[in-house]
C-alpha cells in the first residue's frame, strides 16, 4: 500500500518534471549545490542572513529563468541565436562608449531600470551562434568553417578583454572553442594553433596584458614578492585551505575566514573558506558534485539527436567546467588571480543567472530528443 | 542541395562528436585531479605548516611607511624636513563600538568633520587591523589629556610619527609646493601597495613633481598577533627605504632677498643661470605657510587664503600670464635685424602716434609728444612704441610668430614643477581657431609692443631673456641640481637639457640689441637708469609696462585717478654681467606702474646678492 503510494508519487513527480521539460538528475544536483553554497556563503559572510536570503532569492529567480528557457523549443533557440549574438556584440560596443566604470573596468550598461553586463549574454550567445553555424556543415570542420567560427568568437572576446575583464573573456572564448573542438577540428590544426599561441605569448605578454594582469601572473610565481598586494590574496588563501586539513575546522569555525584574513571571501575566494572549514574530504565531495553535473551535461550532449544540440550542450557543460577549474585553481594558487566565480556558490547574481540559463538550454536540448524520436 | 550537404553523414558525425565528448570528459577528470592533487598537498602533506601559520599564532603583514626625502637649497640649507608629531590613531578591528568611541573621544580631543570623513575614507581602503589616523599633529596638552584616559579606549593609540615640516615657513613655498593628506584622487595615480602605509603625498610644486624620488619604498613587517589582534612580537621585517633627498638649484638666500624686495607688492621674480638653465630663484608674491596644509588646513584658514584679494595661493611665477609689454622689444629688434627687415641705422621719425595706411585709428606712443628721430639703439633705450609699430607692420605677424617661438614664447618651458602654463603668442591660425575671426593688421602692431593677446609667464620671460643673453641657446629650466640617492647617499646630477638653439645670422645683429639693452640701464636716457647708481658690474636690461586698464582712443591714462588694481603692471628683464652673463632675471610687479622705478630695483637687489655677495 505504502509502496504503491510512493511509486505513484514518484511517477507523478516524474511526469510533472517531464511536463516542465526538466531533467531530474541535473535539477537535483543543481539544487544540492545551491543549498550547499548558501551554507558556505553564510559562513563566509560572517553569518550575515541578509546576504544569504538575497542569494537564495537570486537562485530562485535563476531557476525560474532556467525553467522558462527549458521550455523554448530547440528550433526557436537556433533561430534567435544570430539575433542574440548581434544584440550582444552591439551592446558590448555600446559599453565601450557609454558604459559605467566599476572597479576600474568598463563593463556595465545602464538601461534605466536594468543594469547589467552585456558580456554575460555572450557566454551563451557565442556557443549558440557557433553551434548554429556548424550544425548544418559537414563535420569535421574545414578551414573555411574554422576561420568563420574563429572570427565569430574573437570579436566579442577581444571587446570583453579590453574592458578589461579577462575572466569573462576566457569563459566566452572557451565556450566558442569547445564547440569547435567538439565539431572535430583536426588535431594537427589545434596543435599548430597551440604552438603559434605559445610563440605569440611573449608578444601578448608585452602588449595585450594590463600591468595589473602581468603582476598577477608574476605574483603567482612568487607570491612573497608582493605580500601587501595581490600576493596577499594567494598567501592567505593557501594558509586557509592548508590549515583545513582532512576534515576541516568545521562550519563557521575557520579562523582565517572568520577573522577576515581572506579577501573577497564571499565572492571569488569563497572556495578557501570552504577548504578551511570542510577540509580535503569536503573538497573532494564538492568537486565530485560538480563533476556529476558536468558529466550529466556531456551525457545529454551525447544522446542528443542533432548536431546543434550535441555541440551546444557539450560546449556549455565544458564551460561550466572551466569556471570550476579556473576558480579552484586560482584559489589553490595554481593559476593567476582572474575574476571567475565559483559557480552557484560565490555571492553575486549576474554569473549565476547566466549559468542557470545555460542549464535551461541543456534541458531544452534533452527534451528535444523525446519529441523527435 | 550542395555537394557538401550531400556528403553529410549523421552517423559518422555523431561518432566524431561522441568521441570528442568522451575525450573532454577524460580531460576534465585529469584537470580536476590536478586540482585535487594540489589540495591534497596543501591540506594533507603541508597541513602542519599551514596549520602553524594559521593557528593560535596569527601572522599579519603591516606596511611601514618610508621617511620622505629631504630638500636642500644649492648651499645645503634645509628647505623641507620631517619632524616627529603625535597622531591619534584607531585600529577599527579592536574597537567594539566605533561610533560611541568616536563620540567619547571628542571629549578629549577636538577633531573636525573633515578629520572624521578622511578617517572613514581611509578605513575603507586599509585592512581592519591597521591603525588609521583620526587626527594629526596633536598638541602636548591634548596628548597629556588623552594619555591619562587611554586605558578606557581599546584600539585607540597615540603614535609619534615623522611628519613633513617646512622649517622656513612661507619661504620659497611656490617653488617647493607642499605635501598633504592622500585623497582618493591621488590614489588613482600611485600604487596602492607603495602607499599602503603612507598618509601624505606631494600635492604641488617640487613635492609633487619629484614625488617618486621623495617618497621612498614601503617596508613590510610580519607580526604575530593574538586573537584580539594585539601585536605580540615582530617575526620578520624588511624596513622601508627612505626617499631620496633633493638638492635644489635654488639659492635660498637669493630667494629671500627677492621675497623681501617685494615688500607689499604682488608679482613674481624668476632668476635663471643662462649657461645651464638652473633656476636660482623662483618667487611668487605673496607667499603663504605650507605647514598649514600638511596636517589638513582648517576651513577658516583655507577660506582666508583663498578669498584674499592678493591671491597668495596662485603661483604667479608659473601660472600667471601677463602681457610682456616693452620687454618684448629687444626680441623684436633682433627679429627685425635677423630677417633683414631693418638695419641698426635705419631711422623712424616718431610723432607720438602711428597710423596704418587707409585707417583712421591712431596707435599711440606712451610719450605723447613723440621721440623724434629713432634708430634701433634709441628705440630700445627710450622704449619708443612708434618705432616698433612700424617694425611690426613691416615684418608681419607670420614672421614675428615664427621668430618668437624660437625664443620660447607661447610654449611651456618644461620646468620640473606642476601647474606651468604656456603663455600665448598669437598668430593668424590661432585667432581663426580660437575666436573664429580673421587677423586685423592693427593687431600686428599691438602684438609688436607686447600687448594684445600676447601673454607670457614670468618663468617664460626669464627663460627667454636667458636664451637671449646666451645668443639663442635656450635651456629647459630646472630647480633640482642633484638627487641624493639613499642608502648610498651618492649624488646624481640632473643634467641640463637644451630646449632650443637659435643660430644667429650674424653676431653683429645680437651685439646691436645687446648694446641697446646695456644703454637702457647705463645710458643717460635709459628707462632703467635709476638702478645704475653705484653699480659694480654692467647690466643689460629692458623695462616694460603692461596695460591692465584699457584707455580709449583719445583719453589720457592718469595714474593718480586709476584705482590701484587697475594700474599697469611693471616689468623688467635683465642679465648680468653684460659681457659674461651669469644670471638672467625677469620681474613682474602687479599694478606697479613703472618698470624702471619699481621692477628694476628688485632685479638689481637680486643681481647684487648673486654677483657680489656670493660666498
Amino acid at each position: 500500500m505504502n509502496q504503491a503510494l510512493d511509486s505513484g508519487s514518484i511517477s507523478y513527480t516524474r511526469r510533472a518534471l517531464d511536463a516542465l521539460r526538466l531533467d531530474p538528475v541535473l535539477l537535483s544536483l543543481l539544487i544540492i549545490l545551491a543549498l550547499f553554497g548558501s551554507m558556505v556563503l553564510y559562513s563566509a559572510s560572517g553569518s550575515d542572513q541578509a546576504i544569504v536570503i538575497r542569494q537564495m532569492t537570486r537562485i530562485f529567480v535563476a531557476l525560474l529563468l532556467m525553467i522558462a528557457i527549458a521550455n523554448i523549443p530547440l528550433r526557436m533557440i537556433r533561430k534567435i541565436s544570430i539575433w542574440l549574438y548581434l544584440a550582444g556584440v552591439a551592446m558590448l560596443v555600446a559599453v565601450m562608449f557609454f558604459g559605467e566604470v566599476g572597479k576600474g573596468a568598463q563593463r556595465w550598461l545602464d538601461l534605466g531600470v536594468l543594469r547589467f553586463q552585456p558580456s554575460e549574454i555572450l557566454k551563451l550567445a557565442v556557443p549558440m551562434i557557433v553551434a548554429t553555424y556548424l550544425a548544418n556543415r559537414v563535420l569535421p570542420v574545414g578551414l573555411k568553417e574554422l576561420v568563420v567560427s574563429s572570427i565569430l568568437v574573437l570579436i566579442p572576446v577581444l571587446l570583453i578583454a579590453r574592458q578589461p575583464d579577462l575572466g569573462t573573456a576566457i569563459l566566452v572564448g572557451s565556450a566558442g572553442f569547445f564547440v569547435l573542438f567538439l565539431a572535430g577540428v583536426r588535431w594537427r590544426v589545434m596543435i599548430s594553433l597551440g604552438v603559434l599561441m605559445s610563440l605569440m605569448a611573449p608578444i601578448l605578454w608585452k602588449f595585450a596584458l594590463h600591468d595589473y594582469q602581468r603582476n598577477r601572473i608574476l605574483t603567482l610565481l612568487d607570491p612573497e614578492s608582493d605580500p601587501l598586494g595581490s600576493g596577499y590574496h594567494i598567501i592567505q588563501s593557501k594558509i586557509a585551505i592548508g590549515s583545513g586539513g582532512v576534515y576541516g575546522k568545521g562550519w563557521l569555525n575557520g579562523t582565517q575566514s572568520q577573522l577576515d584574513f581572506i579577501p573577497e571571501r564571499s565572492t571569488d575566494f569563497i572556495f578557501s573558506v570552504f577548504g578551511e572549514e570542510f577540509g580535503f574530504f569536503g573538497s573532494v565531495v564538492l568537486i565530485l558534485i560538480y563533476l556529476a553535473i558536468i558529466f550529466r551535461g556531456l551525457y545529454i550532449a551525447a544522446h542528443s539527436t542533432e548536431n546543434f544540440g550535441r555541440l551546444l550542450a557539450g560546449a556549455l557543460s565544458l564551460t561550466f567546467f572551466v569556471y570550476l577549474f579556473v576558480n579552484t585553481g586560482m584559489v589553490a594558487g595554481m593559476l593567476p588571480v582572474v575574476g571567475v566565480p565559483l559557480p552557484l556558490i560565490s555571492y553575486g547574481g549576474t554569473s549565476m543567472v547566466t549559468l542557470m540559463m545555460g542549464f535551461g538550454l541543456i534541458m531544452s536540448i534533452r527534451s528535444a530528443k523525446r519529441f523527435l524520436v | 542541395m550542395s555537394k557538401r550537404e550531400q556528403l553529410k553523414d549523421d552517423f559518422l558525425e555523431n561518432r566524431l562528436i561522441r568521441r570528442r565528448l568522451v575525450l573532454s570528459a577524460i580531460f576534465t577528470v585529469i584537470l580536476l585531479s590536478l586540482v585535487l592533487g594540489r589540495l591534497y598537498v596543501l591540506q594533507i602533506v603541508e597541513h602542519e605548516h599551514f596549520s602553524t601559520l594559521s593557528d593560535s599564532n596569527r601572522i599579519r603583514i603591516k606596511a611601514l611607511p618610508p621617511t620622505r626625502g629631504l630638500i636642500f637649497d644649492r648651499h645645503g640649507v634645509v628647505m623641507a624636513n620631517n619632524l616627529p608629531a603625535y597622531r591619534l590613531e584607531i585600529v577599527p578591528e579592536q574597537v567594539e563600538d566605533l561610533d560611541s568611541t568616536l563620540l567619547q573621544l571628542k571629549q578629549y580631543i577636538d577633531y573636525t568633520e573633515q578629520d572624521l570623513k578622511r578617517f572613514k575614507q581611509s578605513s575603507k581602503r586599509r585592512r581592519p587591523f591597521e591603525s588609521i589616523p583620526l587626527r594629526l599633529n596633536l598638541e602636548d596638552e591634548e596628548v597629556a589629556r588623552l594619555a591619562v584616559n587611554l586605558h578606557r579606549f581599546e584600539g585607540v593609540e597615540i603614535n609619534a610619527r615623522l611628519t613633513r615640516n617646512y622649517p622656513q615657513g612661507a619661504h620659497a613655498v611656490h617653488a617647493l609646493g607642499y605635501v598633504s593628506r592622500i585623497d582618493e584622487r591621488d590614489l588613482r595615480e600611485v600604487s596602492e601597495v607603495e602607499y599602503a602605509g603612507s598618509t601624505h603625498i606631494g600635492k604641488l610644486g617640487l613635492e609633487k613633481f619629484y614625488e617618486h624620488e621623495l617618497h621612498g619604498s614601503v617596508g613590510v613587517q610580519q607580526v604575530e598577533v593574538n586573537a584580539r589582534g594585539r601585536t605580540l612580537r615582530v617575526l620578520n621585517e624588511s624596513p622601508p627605504v627612505q626617499g631620496n633627498n633633493l638638492h635644489l638649484t635654488i639659492d635660498s638666500r637669493l630667494q629671500k632677498v627677492a621675497e623681501e624686495a617685494f615688500a607689499e607688492y604682488t608679482g613674481a621674480v624668476v632668476a635663471i643661470n643662462p649657461n645651464n638653465g638652473e633656476i636660482l630663484a623662483l618667487v611668487s608674491m605673496p607667499i603663504f605657510d605650507p605647514n598649514l596644509f600638511v596636517n589638513g588646513i582648517s576651513f577658516d584658514n583655507y577660506n582666508a587664503l583663498r578669498d584674499s584679494s592678493k591671491r597668495p595661493l596662485f603661483n604667479r611665477a608659473l601660472s600667471g600670464q601677463y602681457p610682456p609689454g616693452s620687454t618684448s622689444k629687444p626680441f623684436y629688434a633682433l627679429a627685425g635685424l635677423e630677417t633683414a627687415v631693418t638695419t641698426a641705422d635705419q631711422e623712424k621719425y616718431c610723432i607720438g602716434y602711428y597710423k596704418l595706411p587707409n585707417e583712421p585709428r591712431r596707435y599711440r606712443d606712451w610719450k605723447k609728444q613723440g621721440h623724434g628721430h629713432m634708430d634701433l639703439n634709441n628705440a630700445i633705450t627710450q622704449s619708443c612704441d612708434v618705432y616698433f609699430y612700424d617694425l611690426a607692420h613691416r615684418m608681419g605677424i607670420d614672421s614675428m610668430s615664427e621668430f618668437m617661438a624660437k625664443f620660447g614664447f607661447g610654449v611651456k618651458t618644461g620646468i620640473d614643477s606642476t601647474s606651468e602654463r604656456s603663455g600665448l603668442y598669437p598668430s593668424k591660425q590661432w585667432k581663426l581657431g580660437y575666436e573664429g575671426m580673421v587677423w586685423f593688421p592693427g593687431e600686428t602692431l599691438i602684438t609688436g609692443i607686447g600687448q594684445g593677446a600676447f601673454l607670457v609667464t614670468p618663468l617664460q620671460l626669464a627663460n627667454s631673456t636667458a636664451a637671449f643673453s646666451n645668443k639663442g641657446k635656450r635651456y629647459q629650466p630646472h630647480m633640482v641640481k642633484s638627487v641624493e640617492e639613499v642608502p648610498e647617499f651618492n649624488l646624481v646630477e640632473i643634467s641640463s637639457h637644451v630646449a632650443g638653439s637659435y643660430e644667429l645670422q650674424s653676431d653683429n645683429n645680437w651685439q646691436h640689441v645687446h648694446d641697446a639693452m646695456v644703454n637702457v640701464v647705463h645710458g643717460l636716457r635709459g628707462t632703467a637708469r635709476v638702478i645704475n647708481k653705484g653699480i659694480q658690474y654692467q647690466v643689460a636690461g629692458k623695462t616694460g609696462t603692461a596695460q591692465v586698464f584699457g584707455v580709449a582712443q583719445d583719453e589720457e591714462y592718469d595714474e593718480e585717478t586709476v584705482a590701484e588694481k587697475l594700474r599697469d603692471h611693471a616689468l623688467f628683464i635683465s642679465y648680468a654681467p653684460a659681457d659674461d652673463p651669469q644670471i638672467a632675471v625677469a620681474v613682474i610687479v602687479e599694478n606697479g606702474s613703472h618698470g624702471g622705478s619699481v621692477a628694476a630695483p628688485i632685479a638689481r637687489r637680486i643681481m647684487d646678492a648673486y654677483l657680489l655677495e656670493e660666498s
